[in-house]
Order: structure tokens, then sequence, then C-alpha cells
């Protein structure tokens, strides 16, 4: 597990020993700034997730670090090679899986890879030992010979994993890693990123599953409108919400906001409704306080059908640190 | 050994970096890549040829009487032709077949490489040639059948396909700069075949342009299809001058000068 710092910016602060440092990224798609002046640090063996909704510029803040798209304002460099500067020397030490299959779909999954560990210098037999060993490891020996159109998505994901393995990168740029997998397959890729990241290889992944991020990542950048809103260990995230959250279910759905103001009037914090499930969870300072709220509840003859105490799921973190900051 | 034991992490360790590879080692693996397709899409081939042998079959027996006085003297005439259209056809494919590699995000990876930022293109143009071979080969020997009968003999025929591929080589940036431009492999033929449509039948591909009207016969005269199949015959028949080989060449190499660096521009912004 990788040293987990709350501060950041102590000394070697150039980048040297970064296996990521960006400053004031930015990049425009005509009006619309897709990202908008990120700074991300990133050491060396360490799973970073960068968290955020759909179109928040988790793709494209990935996109300049792996050189396929020009950054219009700020730096970074990659395993200490400046991203503009020396756009080759970063490709030597990088490998990207898209979001979408980058692979042949016409060839088979081996000749998949040793196209790729030709492209890589590896010759003839060379190539093809490194592409078998890769097959067998990611357990895809059995479909070696299927074109990759055949495949299924979790195939598909391995190989495409398997892909950017041909040879060891310093960092590996995983774009939503899981997304559309079945939950076997998706444990079956974060047990792969795990092993990763343990023989040394700087994993950055982006997600919009919070619970990926809270499994895997020892840091969490959440991004949301091209910004970056807070980041962070899982824990620290957590705790910036509010310690304890109280969470309850209605018996009857209809009375969710009255029910949702009378707690907020109760414990001065902002309640988060979902109308399916007619539940809430909102932030409570005690356990003392929670059981007054509730027993205002029970005065108000509101029924309840559960009710719990706990930390705050990752879920509602990123919900009051998007909903909340907008207000 | 069976996988008991093996994870990814185990094989990472063992990874050791091969030495660079160099351009021309880059340029051929997509060379190969290109010879993989005709391997697992031999479809891909029928294609290309079915539309230049119904174009031979009909243009021969239905309008060739007609326009040179027996089938057997029109085929003297067309088959030229009808390569230089294969060739220049075939190449609208190739644009869409790289569109497609675009927009299902395979360059992502190619871009992410530390490679010869032209080698994908390279092995593209392997590719094209290979096509543009194969293709010509067959429609040559369909026509030999038929009763085509080049005077200059295997020679001349050489020649001839050496000029072809050099035509498909320049015409192949067309089409490389279109896919790597539009997302749409079907807007790429819409495209390709609305600016090469008139340019192909506007030429003497099919027919001596004696009877057009003025403006269209200037317009013929100035197209480098024209040029192209007139340097094709010539060399077919044995009475190909210099002049018309140049002539036939300027096109495709003008297209190269100035479309190669336009490619890399395109692609490393993309």
């Amino acid at each position: 597990m990788a040293a987990v710092n709350g501060t950041s910016g102590n000394g070697d602060s150039i980048g040297g020993m970064a296996a990521i440092h960006a400053r004031g990224l930015v990049k425009s798609f005509g009006e619309l700034r897709a990202v908008d002046g990120i700074d991300l640090d990133v050491p060396r063996g360490m799973i970073y997730a960068i968290l955020g909704p759909n179109g928040a510029g988790k793709t494209t803040l990935m996109r300049m670090l792996a050189t396929l798209a020009r950054p219009d304002a700020g730096r970074a460099s990659v395993m200490g090679h400046d991203l503009l500067d020396s756009p080759q020397q970063v490709r030597s030490e990088i490998a990207m899986t898209g979001q979408f299959a980058s692979l042949d779909e016409d060839l088979t999954g081996r000749e998949n890879l040793v196209l790729l560990a030709c492209l890589w210098g590896f010759r003839g037999r060379a190539a093809r030992a490194r592409a078998d060993e890769l097959l067998t490891a990611f357990d895809l020996a059995d479909a070696a010979g299927k074109q990759v159109k055949d495949y299924s998505g979790g195939m598909r994901r391995r190989l495409d994993i398997a892909a950017s393995l041909v040879v060891t990168p310093g960092v590996l740029f995983l774009d939503e890693p899981t997304t559309g997998l079945d939950p076997v397959a998706r444990k079956s890729v974060w047990r792969m990123i795990r092993q990763l990241a343990g023989s040394g290889v700087t994993v950055l992944l982006t997600t919009q599953y919070l619970d990926e991020a809270d499994q895997l990542a020892a840091r969490i950048a959440v991004i949301d409108h091209g910004k970056k809103i807070a980041e962070g260990t899982s824990r620290e995230l957590k705790a910036a919400t509010g310690s304890g959250f109280l969470h309850i279910a209605l018996a009857d759905a209809a009375r969710l906001e009255e029910a949702a103001t009378l707690l907020e009037q109760r414990l001065g914090a902002t309640a988060q409704r979902s109308a399916e499930g007619a539940s809430i969870a909102i932030a409570a300072r005690t356990p003392h306080d929670a059981n007054a709220a509730l027993g205002a509840l029970i005065d108000a003859g509101i029924e309840l059908s559960d009710f719990s105490m706990g930390s705050p799921s990752l879920d509602e973190v990123f919900f009051s640190l998007t909903a909340g900051g907008r207000k | 050994m069976n996988d008991a034991g093996r994870s990814p992490a185990t094989v990472l360790v063992q990874a050791a970096r091969p030495p660079a590879p160099s351009a021309l080692s880059n340029a051929l693996v997509f060379g190969w890549r290109a010879v993989l397709k005709f391997k697992h899409v031999p479809e891909q081939l029928f294609d290309l040829v079915m539309t230049p042998i119904m174009f031979t079959l009909l243009f021969t027996f239905v309008f060739g009487g007609a326009l040179a006085g027996s089938p057997g003297a029109y085929l003297q005439y067309f088959i030229p032709g009808i390569l230089v259209q294969t060739v220049v056809f075939n190449s609208v494919y190739s644009g869409m077949g790289l569109s497609t590699d675009l927009s299902k995000g395979l360059f992502d990876r190619f871009r992410s490489l530390p490679i010869w930022p032209l080698s994908p293109f390279a092995g593209l143009m392997v590719g094209d040639l290979l096509r543009h071979l194969i293709a010509g080969l067959i429609i040559l020997t369909i026509g030999l059948i038929l009763g085509f009968r080049p005077e200059a003999g295997v020679v001349g025929v050489a020649g001839a396909f050496l000029l072809l591929l050099a035509i498909g080589f320049g015409v192949g940036w067309i089409f490389i700069v279109l896919g790597l431009l539009i997302r749409t492999p079907m807007t790429v033929m819409t495209l390709g075949f609305t600016f090469i449509f008139p340019l192909v039948f506007a030429s003497n591909i099919m027919v001596q342009p004696d009877t057009m009207p003025g403006w269209l016969r200037a317009f013929v005269d100035v197209n480098p299809i024209t040029h192209m199949a007139t340097a094709l015959r010539g060399l077919m028949s044995g009475a190909v001058t210099s002049r018309q080989v140049l002539l036939a060449l300027a096109a495709p190499i003008l297209l190269t000068l100035v479309l190669a660096p336009v490619t890399l521009a395109i692609y490393r912004r993309r």
C-alpha cells in the first residue's frame, strides 16, 4: 500500500518522484470547458481514481495525460517526462485501455497481442511467446484463436487490459474499466488491477461507480463540470461530509417531503431525498441528535419502515459535494 | 504449464523490454495487419471485384459494339480504363476502413504507442496496394479470357501494373484524409463517390471524348484520370510515351507530397 498523505507539496514538487504531476490542465471543445484547470499529483505505485458523473471531464483529462489530446493550457509530466515537450517518451512509459475496446475486432485475440508485441519491438517467436503468456495469465488461452468480435464483454475487457501490458507500463490508464460488465467480471477486473498495483504499476482509473473508487483506490479525486471539487482518501472524503449519517425509510412515501423538512430543521443539515424507496439520508453529529430527530418524526405520526445510523456511503459524499456545491 | 499460480502480476514482472523497433519495422507490422484482414474478411475482396467485373461485362457486350464496332475491339480500349477505375473506387473503401477503425477507438491505442506516427498509414497503404494488385489481376484475367490482348506483352502489363499501384498510392491519400476527418464510414463513401464519379465518367475511361460537347471535352483533357487511362493503354499496347507516363504520375506525386504531411498533422491534432 502506498503512503497516503493528506497534504500535497513536500519538497519534491517538480514531479520527479510522482508518476503524474499536472498543473492547471484545460481542454475546451467549442464553448464547453471539458477540463477546467485541474491539478493532479499521483505518487508512483498508487491506484488513483478519478470519480465523477458522465460528462464531468474524466475521459478528456485522461486522454490529455495519455498524449491523445493536447491541453489548451496547463502543464503535466508523466513519469518525469513533460507531456508537451517529449510525448514519445511519455508514450513509452504508459498504456491506456479506453472506454471502448481498442482492439481489432476482425483479428483473433492472439493476433491482436502479437501485433502489439511486434510494435513494441518483440520479434517473431518472442512476440508469439509474449502473446501466449498474456493470454494464459488473463484466462483467455481457450479463446486465443477466436475473432475478437465473438468475445463476451468481460473477455474483451480482459484482452484490452492484457494489450496494455505487453511491456510493463509505468502508468496504466484505465477509462471506466468495469462499465458494462456483470458483477463477476467486474470483481475479476478489480482483482487484476490490485495485482498490477502490487507489482509497482501506477494505475489511474476513471469511474462513475463510487464503490469502485472506494474498493480500489488509495486516493480519489472527485471531478464535476471539469473541475476538481474534492480530493483525498475515501475515509477523508467521508469525514468531510460528516462523521455520522442517519438513514431512514418511510412506510408512506407521500410524507417524504414532510419528513425531510422536519429532519432538516432538527439536525441543521441538508437531507438527501430518494423518492424510489421513500428513503432519506442526512448527516447527524451524534447518535443523541439522531435519536431526538427520530423522536420528532414519531411525534408527528410519520411511520418508519427502517432506520440505521452509520458513516456516509461515497454516494452520499458525492451527492453532498456536487449538489451541495452547486446551491 | 497450466494457469495455476499465474496472474497478471507475475507475467508483468517477467516482461523485459525489447529494443525499440525501427520505423520500417512498425510499418511492416501494420502491413501484416492488412494481410490478416484478407484472411479474416475475405468477402471484402468480393465487394471490390464484383463491380468492375459487372462493368466490364456490361460495357463490353451491351455498349461495346455500338461504341467501338465490336465487343472485341472495345475490350482492347476498355480494360486499361476499368483498371484505373477499380483502383480509384477501391481507395474509397480503404478510407471507409480507416474511418471504421477510428470510430472504434483502435487508433487511440496506436496513438498512445511510442511508434513512428505515420506507420499505421503506411500499413494501410500496404493493404491497399495488395488489394489493388489482387483486384487488378482478377480483372486482367477476365479480360484475357474474353479476348483482351495486350500487344506489349508481359513487360508492358507489368509496367502498367506498376503505374497502377503508383496511382493507387497517390489517390489513397485523399481517402486517408477523408477517413481521418469524417467519423461515419458511410459518409466517407458517399462523399468519396460524389467526388469520384464525375472524375471517372468525365474521362476517357469508357469512351473517346470526340463526340462530347466542347466544354466537357476540355474538362476530359485536363482530368488526371484521363492521363492515367491513356498512359495505361500506352503501356499495354506498347505505344507509350514518357510524356504520357509523367502526366499520369503528376497527380499521384502531387497528392502524396501535399497530403502525407496533412495526414500527419490531422492525426497528431485529433
